[in-house]
């Protein structure tokens, strides 16, 4: 099977769904002939024209607030902001409007928005720059947050998510542009609201994504060889709607959790599987505590051995790997 | 000429500095020791170092994404802003902030900001501060034409237009916001207009000038002081690198950045120098001494130690 990466298989996405339904257009700022800072959206601009990849004024507020208004009198936009930081610029948008429209007036109307973002650390952009919120968002009742790792999930989530009527953040990961992977050439959707099992096992269960898939997978890979022990790893894929059935029967099997995030650890989504968890049959299973690997409570430092230590890794999802299976 | 030798050569020197401290540290850059995006400041060193020729220590600045030559400008350091590039515990940030987060409160300077606009916010409360304070310091708020489309720009300029804030807000126009052209996303040609809507009176200047900037921010600080209010000045100027070191600026023509580079601020000042007296010789050991500052500046860097591990916790709170 062919090749891609995670940008192409984004970019693929788009052109793929504008070919499809007319209504479906992107905005967002440097998106044009530029292709946006990561180079996303590269190209389409020449096949798409000006009208369907619409250049925007550095307003994040309005950039959100005009897609809104769009999705809800008929089009699809995909909304660009550029990091995820930059959400909090736009965020009465998004939260008190996108996401309470359709329960405000009553369920009359459709928000088929995405707001298309990406965030994390580990290129040395410092404290605006490098932030993971997502959590925020899953706390708001109202949005869908989907946070793809491979090139497959992304194109088939981000499909998904432009198909779908309610507002949708999309939350990509600077790092992970050139991860490539088997895309396939037919067409495919995944749908939300399901894990994905990335590797089977039987002693415990890590939960991992966007950047961190990768890293969880490679820790799984070296305790097989370094301690004979056999890891199952579970992508979200979606982190509201949450697929708790997977990971409750996983953890039943296991009995062993670890959840991995680069969000910091206190109110990140591992403290909401956790709660899950002890509030579901798998808590009569659990054989340990759970445990979290997570960004460290403070803000993304510059220095690269400073947001390298402040970053979960390969070695610390190891390390609460064994903790949890009383390793040494 | 109303600026005696002596202030202007001092100007020369300050220009200069800003160029020659980005140029260092463009090659510090693509010697791979400064991560991140990192955004220079050549072409613009007039705007910066015009309107900081009017400001005292205690005066107060706001500054941007692309903000090494306001710092340097207000007075801060090369070493410690040297350090702070490359990550070191001795930098202005002690290595946690980088290119984008230097600040220096002590001598006024409320920040470089990595959010477009966040400075616009935060300079009218410092102007507001001083008036409560019964101080007569003024702020200077820097900003680029692209934060001017920030719904925040424009809260900021109606609310210090209300409260009547000694601030001077400076934008310097570049003609590109990122990669977009600044006549494809701004609804007016000079954003100078836009002062309009906010009854606050507005002035273009030659961004390449530095004595024309510096008259027009010695009268908006006058009025401040004077407790006038807020002036919106527009600069137009140029930035001659891309908007972040290593952009391919598929966005621009080379001509454009050549016709720009015939107006370098510096050569005009040195030119007016040379007509006001100064030597050739004057200029070149202005020069050389800047060179061997940054020399030292870099070995500072250079040699200073890392931060450790354990300060990613520090400064996060008043202890
Ligand atoms: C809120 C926010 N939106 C977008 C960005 C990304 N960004 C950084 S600089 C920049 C362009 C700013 O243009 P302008 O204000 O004209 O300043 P210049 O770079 O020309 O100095 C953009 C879009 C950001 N840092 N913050
Ligand atoms: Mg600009």
């Amino acid at each position: 099977m062919r090749e891609l990466s995670v940008r192409e298989a984004l970019r693929e996405a788009m052109r793929e769904e504008m070919y499809r339904d007319e209504n479906v257009f992107v905005m967002g700022e440097d998106i044009t002939e530029h292709g946006g800072i990561y180079g996303v959206t590269q190209g389409l601009y020449d096949e798409f024209g000006g009208e369907r990849i619409r250049i925007t004024p550095i307003s994040e507020a309005v950039i959100i607030g005009s897609a809104l208004g769009a999705a809800m009198t008929g089009m699809r936009p995909i909304a660009e902001l550029m990091y995820i930081d930059f959400t909090t610029v736009a965020m009465d948008q998004i939260v008190n409007q996108a996401a309470k429209m359709r329960f405000m007036s009553g369920g009359k109307v459709e928000v088929p928005l995405v707001i298309r973002t990406q965030g994390g650390g580990g290129r040395g952009s410092a404290a605006q720059h490098s932030q993971s919120l997502e959590a925020w968002f899953m706390h708001v009742p109202g949005l869908k947050v989907v946070m793809p790792s491979t090139p497959y999930d992304a194109k088939g989530l981000l499909k998904t998510a432009i198909r779908d009527d309610n507002p949708v953040l999309f939350v990509e990961h600077k790092m992970a542009y050139n991860f490539t992977g088997e895309v396939p050439e037919e067409e495919y959707l995944i749908p939300f609201g399901e894990a994905d099992i990335k590797r089977e096992g039987s002693d415990v269960t890590v939960i991992a994504n966007s950047y961190m898939l990768p890293r969880a997978l490679e820790a799984a890979e070296d305790m097989v060889k370094e301690e004979g022990l056999s890891v199952e790893v579970i992508d979200p894929l979606t982190l509201e709607p949450f697929d708790e059935e997977t990971i409750v029967k996983s953890v039943a099997k296991t009995g062993r959790l670890v959840v991995v995030h680069e969000a910091v650890k206190r109110c990140g989504f591992g403290a909401e599987i956790a709660a899950k968890i002890m509030e579901s049959e798998a808590f009569y299973y659990l054989d340990a505590p759970l445990e979290r690997v997570a960004g460290m409570e403070a803000p993304v430092p510059y220095n690269e051995k400073l947001e390298m230590h402040g970053m979960p890794n390969t070695d610390k999802i190891k390390a609460a790997i064994k903790r949890s299976c009383y390793v040494k | 000429m109303e600026l005696s030798k002596e202030r202007l050569l001092k100007m020369y020197e300050d220009m200069l500095k800003i160029r020659l401290f980005e140029e260092r540290a463009i090659k510090l850059f693509n010697k791979g020791l400064i991560r991140g995006p990192m955004h220079v400041y050549i072409g613009q060193e007039a705007v910066a170092v015009g309107a900081c020729a009017n400001l005292r220590e205690e005066d107060y600045i706001t500054s941007t994404h692309r903000g090494h030559g306001h710092c340097i400008a207000k007075g801060g350091e090369l070493k410690k802003m040297t350090a702070e590039l490359l990550g070191k515990a001795t930098g202005y940030s002690k290595g946690k902030g980088g290119s984008m987060h230097i600040a220096d409160p002590e001598i006024g300077i409320l920040g470089a900001n990595g959010i477009v606009g966040g400075g616009i916010g935060i300079a009218p409360g410092a102007a507001l501060s001083a008036k409560m304070r019964g101080t007569d310091q003024v702020a200077v708020c820097f900003f680029g034409d692209g934060a001017t489309n920030e719904g925040i720009f424009h809260e900021s300029l109606n609310l210090a237009a209300v409260w009547e804030l000694p601030i001077v807000y400076l934008c310097e126009n570049n003609k590109y916001g990122l990669t977009s052209k600044a006549d494809e996303v701004l609804a007016v040609e000079d954003v100078a207009d836009r002062a309009a809507s906010y009854d606050i009176p507005s002035e273009i200047v030659d961004g390449n000038d530095v004595v024309a900037v510096y008259e027009a921010v010695k009268r908006a600080v006058e009025r401040a002081k004077d407790s006038g209010g807020p002036t919106l000045i527009e600069a137009k100027t140029y930035r001659w690198e891309g908007h972040f070191v290593g952009d391919p600026c598929v966005y621009r023509d080379d001509c454009e950045v050549e016709e720009w580079k015939e107006r370098c601020p510096i050569d005009r000042l040195g030119e007016l120098l040379v007509e006001e007296g100064a030597t050739e010789e004057e200029l070149k050991s202005i020069r050389e001494q800047i060179e061997q500052d940054l020399d030292e500046a870099v070995d500072f860097a250079q040699s200073s130690p890392e931060p450790e591990v354990e300060s990613i916790f520090a400064d996060i709170f008043v202890d």
